[in-house]
């Protein structure tokens, strides 16, 4: 099935415009719309154009070298890869239950993680849009331009983000790509020099993410109609919460519920997750499209993420989060739930509970002590997830009896969200472009949808010779000369060469 | 004759037995030589090369070469420095050596002798040679794309436990590597034991303990703490 503006009915006579590369995200995309002679839009595809193979050359490797290697899967968030690994490695070692210290190290770990990666979103990628507006003059809408005339909001942004970055760097011996998770447990805990200097200034951190999560608050009070409506489309949304219902983004069970707010699953457990999630594939994107079994791939898209999580909890075990929260909830009679760019609002919720979380950690003797592992009995294979920044993140493995990895699939944050930023960008095409002349103030309106999400698309595409592809080559005039098609299998269809 | 012999090492005075190599001279005075393929308790090998000097204004390997007295020899000079560093860049193409994933990193003599000797790059095409992962052993991994051939596991299993498990074998600049004594080529068809002295002997990343990767935090590494040249030691501990 295709969704409504995926293809053109007749593509060959309509105008195609391009945003490439879509610009302050992570990784590598295009967006490519196609407009009739009166600018009517009749189709838009998100393109993931990189390519990756981090699922097949695993394989063959030693398991605990895992943890380490797909990381490298991303520079922004790769503690979320660094840790799901190590929790699927747990699983496979027969590790039930971590030490006191290992888990919460680890949990610091993360917590650093989203702060860091939840700030330079937020203040890097995103503010220029939402502090200058989506049409604003291009040259000043930047970080630089965001220093300029915001140089106290930019600045807490560079020290929320340099806050993260030093957890991770204290707990994982570097900023990016550290070693400090291994299967079933942590090399090393906190140290009390680190603990004390840490300690030192997280109250600051806690009270600027107070700040943030005003000052979106104050954006969407002052927007409340553009804000609400931008890209907006009903979802299903999934998230991990923990065996409470609250919000948990280290460990839990699966919640998921439908585009009416029914429950689908709740409390699944994720050493399962096929049984509930399956991947589709498109041959005009390197990026899978998951979707829930139960609704199949027309209607089973979902959307992971902070949205979903703030959204789909039924509490944020932080005191100030959670207050933010219930304000979020109740916002304008809990119309922002169903944003958009109610994501920004929800990342700052998160990043004020990483904060609280980060607080509570270091007052907690635990995070240095000196039992690191834990042991059990072998297994097959693990399956390890955690919400990452920018949602859901599933890791498996199936390891042989020599230890070496056989088999890998990963299921990354911005995979999950594939189906709905597409939705969204058409939903702002629709509403923004159709009939209008394409200006860059304009095209960035599509933009600033993608951005939403925060997408990482360099850690969306990692696999290697299974996605279908579809080449064509064309001449001059228009006619193809050459096409060929690869399927799911990386068969070759349909070659056909014209003399 | 108990006489204690002197030759020169960058200006430097070195003291030397009858008999001693300059390396095993140095070595014992604390000054570090780059070196890759010797080892203080084993005979020298001579393969790598990284050890070469000049001697009285003339190319030598100071691993297999005797000291003499008044012995003028030039060490870390840019001229030697600099052909070092291209040996090493043709050892980090002709295997694969990914330090950002293996457990050597931070303990790997190749990765610390390219800091020391400040290797930024590899310069060369790589090989991207295609060498096996033997798994078989139930406590020991073999990791053969890392293989630097110093002969070091040949010499340990040979010499010290007595069981040569390992050996070199093969032709060619792609063929010759090291190579499991078995009729099987595998380890687990050996009586290699993890507490043998060639399954702690590797450089490198090629012989591994299983299960015990990255153990060591970030930090608290060999070469963490202090560089290869400030860890000059007559013999293993």
């Amino acid at each position: 099935m295709s969704f409504e503006l995926e293809t053109a009915i007749s593509p060959e006579k309509l105008r195609r415009v391009a945003i490439d590369p879509v610009s302050r995200v992570e990784g590598h995309g295009k967006v490519t719309i196609l407009l009739d002679d009166d600018n009517k839009v009749h189709q838009v595809r998100l393109h993931i154009v990189e390519f990756r193979g981090f699922e097949k050359f695993i394989q063959g490797r030693p398991y605990w070298e895992v943890p380490v290697m797909v990381q490298r899967l991303c520079g922004i968030c790769p503690v979320s890869h660094h840790l799901a690994a190590s929790k699927a490695l747990d699983m496979m070692m027969g590790v039930k239950q971590l030490t006191p210290t290992a888990e919460k190290v680890r949990r610091l770990m993360h917590y650093g993680q989203i702060l860091q990666s939840h700030a330079l979103h937020f203040f890097h990628l995103a503010s220029p849009d939402l502090l200058f507006g989506f049409g604003s003059d291009v040259a000043a809408r930047n970080v630089v331009g965001v220093i300029g005339a915001h140089p106290e909001i930019a600045k807490k942004g560079v020290m929320l983000r340099k806050f993260g970055q030093e957890i991770i760097r204290m707990t994982a011996g570097k900023r990016v790509h550290g070693t400090g998770s291994v299967p079933g447990g942590v090399n090393k805990s906190l140290a009390p020099d680190d603990r004390a200097e840490l300690i030192k200034d997280i109250y600051q951190m806690v009270a600027w993410s107070r700040e943030a999560v005003g000052m979106i608050r104050k954006l969407f009070e002052q927007n409340l109609a553009e804000y609400n409506d931008f890209g907006r489309f009903r979802s299903a949304g999934m998230c991990l919460v923990s065996a409470s219902g609250a919000m948990d983004l280290y460990h839990g069970g699966l919640r998921a519920r439908d585009i009416d707010g029914n429950t689908l699953f709740d409390h699944f457990d994720y050493g399962r997750y096929w049984e509930v999630i399956e991947e589709d594939v498109k041959p005009w994107s390197y990026m899978k499209f998951p979707f829930f079994k139960a609704l199949g791939p027309d209607d089973g898209s979902y959307r992971v993420g902070p949205l979903s999580r703030v959204t789909l909890c039924d509490s944020i075990p932080t005191p100030l989060a959670d207050k933010e929260r219930e304000e979020f909830m109740a916002f304008d009679g809990g119309s922002v739930t169903g944003a958009t760019l109610g994501y920004h609002w929800a990342r700052m919720i998160e990043m004020l509970h990483a904060a609280e979380s980060i607080k509570d950690l270091l007052h907690d003797d635990d995070i240095v002590g000196h039992d690191l592992m834990a042991t059990g009995q072998r297994q097959e294979r693990g399956v390890g997830v955690i919400e990452a920044p920018r949602g859901t993140l599933i890791h498996h493995y199936r390891v042989d009896e020599n230890d070496l990895v056989i088999r890998a699939n990963l299921i990354v944050s911005t995979t999950h969200n594939n189906q709905a930023m597409n939705t969204a960008v058409r939903e702002v095409a629709k509403k923004y472009l159709n009939g209008r002349e394409i200006t860059e103030g304009l095209l960035n309106h599509i933009e600033v949808a993608i951005r939403a999400f925060d997408p990482c698309l360099s850690c969306a595409t990692h696999a290697l010779g299974q996605m279908p592809l579809e080449v064509a080559i064309v001449g001059a005039d228009g006619t193809v000369i050459d096409e060929a098609t690869r399927d799911n299998r990386g068969l070759i269809h349909e070659v056909r060469a014209i003399d | 004759m108990n006489a204690i012999n002197i030759f020169q090492l960058d200006g430097e005075d070195i003291p030397f037995r009858q008999g001693q190599t300059i390396m095993q001279a140095a070595t014992r005075h604390g000054t570090y030589i780059p070196h890759l393929c010797w080892h203080p308790d084993f005979s020298p090998y001579g393969s790598c090369k990284l050890c070469t000097v000049k001697v009285n204004g003339r190319f030598g390997s100071a691993c297999t070469m005797e000291a003499q007295p008044g012995m003028e020899v030039e060490n870390r000079t840019a001229e030697l420095d600099d052909k070092r560093r291209t040996l090493l860049q043709m050892f980090f193409v002709e295997g694969n050596h990914f330090c950002p994933s293996c457990e050597k990193s931070g303990g790997c003599t190749l990765q610390a002798t390219a800091y020391e000797l400040k290797m930024m790059s590899p310069h060369f095409d790589m090989f991207y040679p295609d060498r096996p992962v033997d798994a078989s052993h139930p406590d020991i991994l073999l990791d053969f794309n890392r293989c630097i051939m110093c002969g070091l596991c040949v010499a340990a299993s040979r010499e010290v436990d007595g069981k040569n498990v390992f050996a070199m074998g093969g032709r060619g600049l792609l063929g010759r590597r090291v190579h499991v004594s078995s009729e099987s080529g595998k380890l687990a068809d050996t009586d290699f034991a993890v507490t043998d002295r060639a399954a702690s002997i590797c450089p490198v990343g090629v012989i591994l303990k299983k299960r015990k990767g990255f153990a060591v935090p970030i930090g608290e590494r060999k070469y963490d703490l202090a560089p290869i040249s400030e860890q000059v030691k007559e013999s293993t501990p």
